[in-house]
């Protein structure tokens, strides 16, 4: 256990943190504002994966392969709202809940079908290849950074559109109250289709940027669209910035913890049941930290006044 | 949580004996399966097959319990059936093969697993409910994952099932069956009895209207949570026979996919009726099972190729039939059976 290694492990932490908020962003507003629960948000995900992938087999470039993904991950969210979604906002959570899940059965054979079973791998593109030394003798990819420097980029982004513009204005309104805002004037439905869409515009978004780093294959967005869930719930559904809290703690407990609970276990037990139960403690670390956090504030770190 | 508030509550009377035939009916097919299995040439595949259909039938049960009688949508049901499996497997590893010790002590298991999660995630509501129990059936697939003794991620093999009282009856598929029968019978009969309780006429008046509940005298928590710890041991009792009926454990027993099947299993049946949940299961795992066959002779005027891939892609035809059940089928298959006679 050393400083450097903490260090590389908080950067990792910290990237994976911030995709997991690209992904919860959209999710906490499409569950603030239309109180919908969308499991199918971890697909969009895993389809904005695939479309880079695609992309970038199609014109060789990952730059325009990104280019292409978004607007297409943004008109597949939007023809899903349009075709399913929307006929889901005034029935109960648990209907939500199971016709979502269908699209997830769907969609996770669908990419199958179209792209086969076997995982497919995306090319880091040219520029942000190779690796940076950010101390001495401690080299970091740079496309890991490139990463965390987009994901900051799209959080204070999204931050100036929720708080500073008038549609924020209105997200903002209708996380609080959506029934006054449709009263007030405000043409809900659209507003709606608007959140949607580019909250599976982000999800693809996070989905692309992972592309070159993890192999794109069915079934990639199931455990991510968990984890997504687990931080809007701790940090406070409707809230952004409890979101952007939310995903970064759980991107460092998780990737810190999994590199460390053997060797913290270790100061007061033996090593070899220190690393059975690091092990074993590891990947739990996260789900406890989200049960001990309900069982204090049951509505979340940042609950949405109502 | 007053959302499913609208499931229609006890039938008229008139319904009565109607409704009752659909048990009776069931439970005389389950009875009848065996002999015409023999007749079928294939016993071995559809006993283990109807097995499957009962030990799920069992889970949804259970699930059925909260859901549709307390309103509460417990996303993490299946960590109960993991739980009940590695019971089995933990302890047979061992060398306690005996069901007669291992089924005790799953049931525990279950229910300290449950009174503890039960009465955290009970705190929460709507929403909040439903991810915490995810959350706590996540928490216990992972500690499956690394419990390296027994299989880690891959899982492990029975080296045979359990033993009764020290004799191996069950490794006869048909005496197993019975076995299996005769558990659905009974967590039936135990729940129709607690629902029709006073007991269960708390919780149904929980989930139209905790508020008033509690304004009656009633305090919902205690309700909520013995109900959780019953269905909590109810599905753990459907892990130890899923963990024999397979001969084999796995944290797969409880990926979170599989609590979404066991919801889809009860709202597919019907909500609030017990049998309907049975039912349910039922027509979820036959639909799995012969979903590829059916595209494949459904295709008939198609190539062959492009019939086999029809059926090898059968999931992309399950799913968009689930969104249609749910988007069209309210009240699952018991409120199409009920429907006629709402005229």
């Amino acid at each position: 256990m050393n400083a450097t290694l903490l260090f590389v492990q908080a950067l990792n932490g910290l990237q994976f943190g911030l995709i997991l908020f690209l992904i919860a962003a959209g999710l906490t507003l499409v569950f603030g504002v239309m109180d919908f629960i969308n499991l199918a948000h971890g697909v969009q995900y895993m389809v904005g994966a695939y479309l880079v992938a695609a992309f970038s087999a199609w014109t060789g470039s990952f730059g325009w392969a990104l280019l292409l993904a978004l607007p297409t991950a943004l008109a597949f969210g939007l023809l899903l709202e349009l075709l399913i979604f929307r006929h889901l906002y005034d029935r109960d959570h648990l209907d939500q809940v199971l016709a979502t899940f269908g699209i997830i059965l769907f969609l996770n054979q669908g990419v199958r079908f179209v792209w086969g079973a076997a995982p497919l791998s995306v090319p880091v593109p040219e520029i942000f290849s190779g690796s940076v030394e950010i101390a001495t003798g401690l080299l970091y990819p740079v496309y890991r950074l490139a990463i965390i420097a987009a994901g900051l980029a799209v959080a204070g982004l999204l931050y100036v559109l929720v708080s500073h513009t008038r549609v924020g204005m209105l997200v903002r309104a209708g996380a609080s109250n959506a029934a006054m805002v449709s009263a007030l004037g405000v043409n809900i439905q659209r507003l709606f289709m608007v959140v949607f869409g580019f909250g599976a515009m982000l999800a693809g978004f996070a989905g692309a940027m992972v592309a070159p780093i993890l192999s794109v294959e069915p079934g990639m967005g199931d455990n991510i669209l968990i984890l997504a869930f687990v931080v809007i719930v701790i940090g406070g559904i409707g809230s952004i910035r409890g979101a952007f809290l939310a995903a970064l703690l759980i991107g460092l407990v998780d990737t810190v913890g999994r590199s460390f609970a053997p060797n913290l276990l270790r100061l007061i037990l033996d090593p070899a049941a220190a690393s059975q139960t690091g092990r074993a403690i590891a990947p739990m670390l996260i789900y406890i930290f989200m049960a001990a956090v309900l069982f204090f504030r049951p509505s979340g770190l940042f609950p949405v006044k109502r | 949580m007053t959302e499913l508030a609208e499931t229609p509550s006890a039938p008229a009377p008139s319904l009565t004996t109607r409704l009752e035939l659909i048990p009776i009916v069931l439970f005389a097919a389950f009875a009848a399966a065996p002999l015409l299995a023999t007749s079928s040439g294939a016993e071995g595949y559809v006993l283990s097959l109807l097995t499957r259909v009962m030990i799920f039938g069992i889970a949804a049960m259970a699930l059925d319990l909260i859901l549709g009688y307390g309103a509460l949508v417990s996303f993490g049901h299946a960590a109960f059936l993991g739980l009940g499996g590695y019971a089995v497997g933990i302890l047979a590893s061992h060398g306690i093969e005996d069901a007669l010790i291992q089924i005790p002590v799953a049931l525990a298991g279950s229910a300290v697993f449950a009174l503890a999660t039960g009465a955290i995630s009970l705190r929460t509501k709507g929403v909040y409910f439903i991810m915490i129990t995810l959350a706590f059936g996540q928490m216990l697939y992972f500690l499956a994952t690394s419990l390296a003794p027994y299989g880690g991620d891959d899982g492990m093999t029975l080296s045979s099932r359990s033993l009764v009282a020290g004799s191996g009856i069950l490794e006869n598929d048909f005496a197993f069956y019975w076995v299996c029968l005769f558990c659905l019978l009974g967590t039936y009969a135990f729940s129709r009895a607690l629902v029709a309780s006073r007991f269960g006429r708390v919780l149904r008046g929980t989930r139209e209207n905790t508020t008033r509940m509690e304004a009656v005298g009633f305090q919902p928590f205690r309700f909520q949570l013995v109900a959780y710890v019953i269905s909590g041991m109810m599905a753990g009792l459907a892990g130890c026979l899923l963990a024999n009926q397979a001969e084999f454990v796995s944290p797969a027993f409880m990926t979170w996919q599989r609590s979404g099947e066991l919801i889809f299993m009860v709202v597919l049946g019907g909500l609030g009726s017990l049998h309907g949940a049975i039912i349910g299961a039922a027509a979820f795992l036959l639909l799995e099972e012969f979903l590829p066959e059916i595209l494949h002779a459904a295709g008939f005027f198609l190539s062959e190729e492009t019939r086999s891939h029809l059926a090898e892609n059968w999931k992309m035809v399950f799913g968009p039939l689930l969104i249609l059940v749910v988007l069209f089928v309210r009240g699952g298959i018991m409120g199409l059976l009920r429907r006629p006679h709402h005229g």
